[in-house]
């Protein structure tokens, strides 16, 4: 009796489960004919670095357009770039180009703007310049020393980004060290890395310009200060494309292409100099 | 006078058939939707971590000392984290035991109410205190004050790590150690002072070893929260994966899961739940272990 009492609530149960998981679906699908009307919502998934850009240009888009709303996961790039994908944003955003097998897939790739890597080190440090060279070397593991590079007697202590990092994999495919970095540390975020760097007189590390604070210093490479404007003009050559990601042959909703169109407009220059980074078109 | 036994009857029958079957089955529910959990979790580590481990080989997944996931030819060797994680905890036990041990025999038997009071208190409170804090104030104080103490370029190290983690399973080792001596018969303590042994051949000769599953339970607790940790040690430990080595980066097994699973994709992404079963099944040996300590307490009393 007993058995087969359990037997029936253990069936109950998970008949519970089952019915739940088709009551979200249906109200996943209300959500999509949500967008198709004129207020609907725009979902954009991925890259942390975007988030003060991409965060800046929805805000500005809400203003004009108060009936869609727009909500951005940072998820990363890697993420955002599946989440389009599998069709659970409208926009992914990437803080790399893509990937081949990741174009072959069917995704489309518009660059929005370009996000300069600032190298930071600590403000103590009496370095002020580097060639895009002896940073790779320094970074490689050849040049363990400041003394090397004409800083002070100690050893350099390498801040990284972890594998998988938009900024990590702009930096070493820039840098040309892809998968020869010798890093002390390997941090998860710009904000890790900024504090580390700050704290340790002999680290350097490198993080998104836009996010540079007064606690750190940043280098000029090849004697171009890193700022908007060398960015822009390509003088500063650490710098990496901010990218939109859409599926080919998907249509996008009505307020994503709404929004998708804003973004890629001239009147959105302004909001994403503003967010510290430098328009593509 | 008929009709109303009749109606109680009719009452009681009514319970014993239709509410007593009813709530059984409602707390039944209740507890299977733990029993669920475990068995979804278990199943899902399962399936989403062995097509890695398969595609890997296991040899060259658990004994690989070279981890680059995301190289053009990636490695996918988790031996540093193995290592790292055993070290770490060890470390942790050896740091962590002592003083946790010692500060309960003194809370369950030399204390004054009044310190036990404000000393039990503080041991809760570092109990309650969120893991990402002490990473915080290992990462502003302890590491940098490493850096300096040892005068070595950089303070982030599997030390820093131990360090953390000797301080976070303090309390579940001081909490269970207080319960298992305090339960210890207050007959055999007093055998032993009428026999003429001072209070202190007492405690350490008498109640320890009359409580010692106990406090073994207590390690074991204490060696699976070390061993599951992941945000304190991701902060302070620099998370490169070198083999261990006192004052290297090091990268433990929860944080390699933890730092590299928000941009992964594809086999790394695959592999990192292999990971996570490999830390997984650590943690079941571990209950198992714990169980064993638990049952044998039971057998003594």
């Amino acid at each position: 009796m007993k058995k087969v009492l359990s037997f029936v609530l253990a069936a109950v149960l998970v008949l519970g489960v089952m019915t739940g998981c088709s009551n979200s679906n249906q109200n996943q699908d209300d959500d999509a004919a949500d967008t198709q009307q004129v207020t609907g919502t725009v979902a954009t998934d991925g890259s942390t670095s975007m988030e003060k850009v991409i965060g800046s240009l929805g805000e500005a888009f809400m203003n004009d357009n108060s009936g869609i709303t727009f909500t951005y996961n940072p998820t990363g790039s890697g993420s955002g770039i599946k989440a389009v994908q599998e069709g659970r944003c409208d926009i992914g955003l990437s803080s790399r180009d893509l990937k081949d097998e990741e174009k072959e897939s069917g995704l489309e790739a518009t660059v929005l703007a370009y996000d300069g890597i600032a190298i930071v080190v600590n403000p103590e440090n009496t370095v002020t310049d580097l060639d895009v060279e002896t940073i790779a070397k320094i970074y490689t593991g050849e040049i363990t020393n400041w003394s090397e590079v004409g800083g002070a007697d100690a050893e350099i202590v390498l801040i990284g980004r972890e594998a998988g990092s938009g900024t990590r994999d702009g930096f070493e495919s820039i840098t040309g060290t892809t998968d020869a970095c010798k890093y002390r540390q390997e941090l998860t975020s710009t904000g890790d890395v900024i504090t580390t760097v700050a704290q340790n007189p002999a680290a350097i590390g490198y993080a998104s310009l836009a996010s540079v604070k007064d606690t750190v210093k940043a280098l000029s490479v090849d004697g171009v200060v890193p700022s908007e404007d060398t960015v822009k003009d390509g003088s500063y050559v650490v710098q990496r494309p901010f990218v939109l990601v859409t599926k080919e042959g998907t249509e996008l909703t009505e307020a994503a292409q709404l929004f998708f169109d804003y973004i890629t407009s001239d009147a959105a220059k302004e909001v994403i100099t503003g967010a510290g980074v430098v328009p593509a078109n | 006078m008929k009709k109303n036994s009749n109606l109680h009857n009719k009452i009681a029958y009514f319970t014993s058939k239709v509410i007593e079957p009813l709530v059984h089955g409602i707390f039944l529910v209740l507890g299977l939707v733990a029993i669920a959990c475990v068995l979804l979790i278990t199943v899902y580590l399962v399936v989403s971590g062995i097509p890695a481990i398969r595609e890997i080989g296991l040899i060259d997944f658990l004994f690989g000392k070279e981890w680059a996931s995301t190289a053009a030819e990636p490695k996918f060797g988790i031996l540093p984290f193995i290592l790292t994680s055993v070290y770490g905890t060890a470390g942790a036990i050896v740091l962590g035991v002592p003083v946790g041990f010692l500060t309960a025999v003194y809370l369950a038997k030399f204390a004054s109410k009044k310190v036990k009071e404000i000393m039990n208190m503080a041991v809760s409170m570092l109990a309650g205190i969120p893991s990402v804090v002490y990473g915080l104030v290992g990462m502003m104080v302890l590491v940098p004050g490493i850096r300096k103490l040892f005068n070595i370029p950089d303070g982030a190290s599997l030390f820093a790590a131990i360090i953390v983690l000797a301080i976070m399973i303090l309390p579940s080792i001081i909490k269970m150690s207080v319960t298992a001596l305090e339960a210890v018969p207050k007959e055999y303590e007093d055998a032993s002072l009428a026999l003429g042994a001072t209070p202190e051949e007492t405690y350490f000769r008498v109640s320890v070893p009359a409580a010692k599953s106990g406090i073994a339970a207590a390690v074991v607790l204490g060696v699976g929260r070390a061993i599951g940790e992941a945000m304190a040690v991701m902060m302070v430990s620099g998370n490169v994966p070198n083999m261990p080595e006192l004052f290297q980066s090091v990268r433990f097994l929860t944080t390699a899961v933890a730092s590299e699973m928000s941009y992964s994709s594809g086999l790394q992404q695959q592999a990192l739940f292999s990971i996570a079963l490999v830390l997984f099944l650590f943690i079941m040996l571990l209950n198992a272990v714990l169980n064993y300590f638990l049952k044998g307490e039971k057998g003594d009393s």
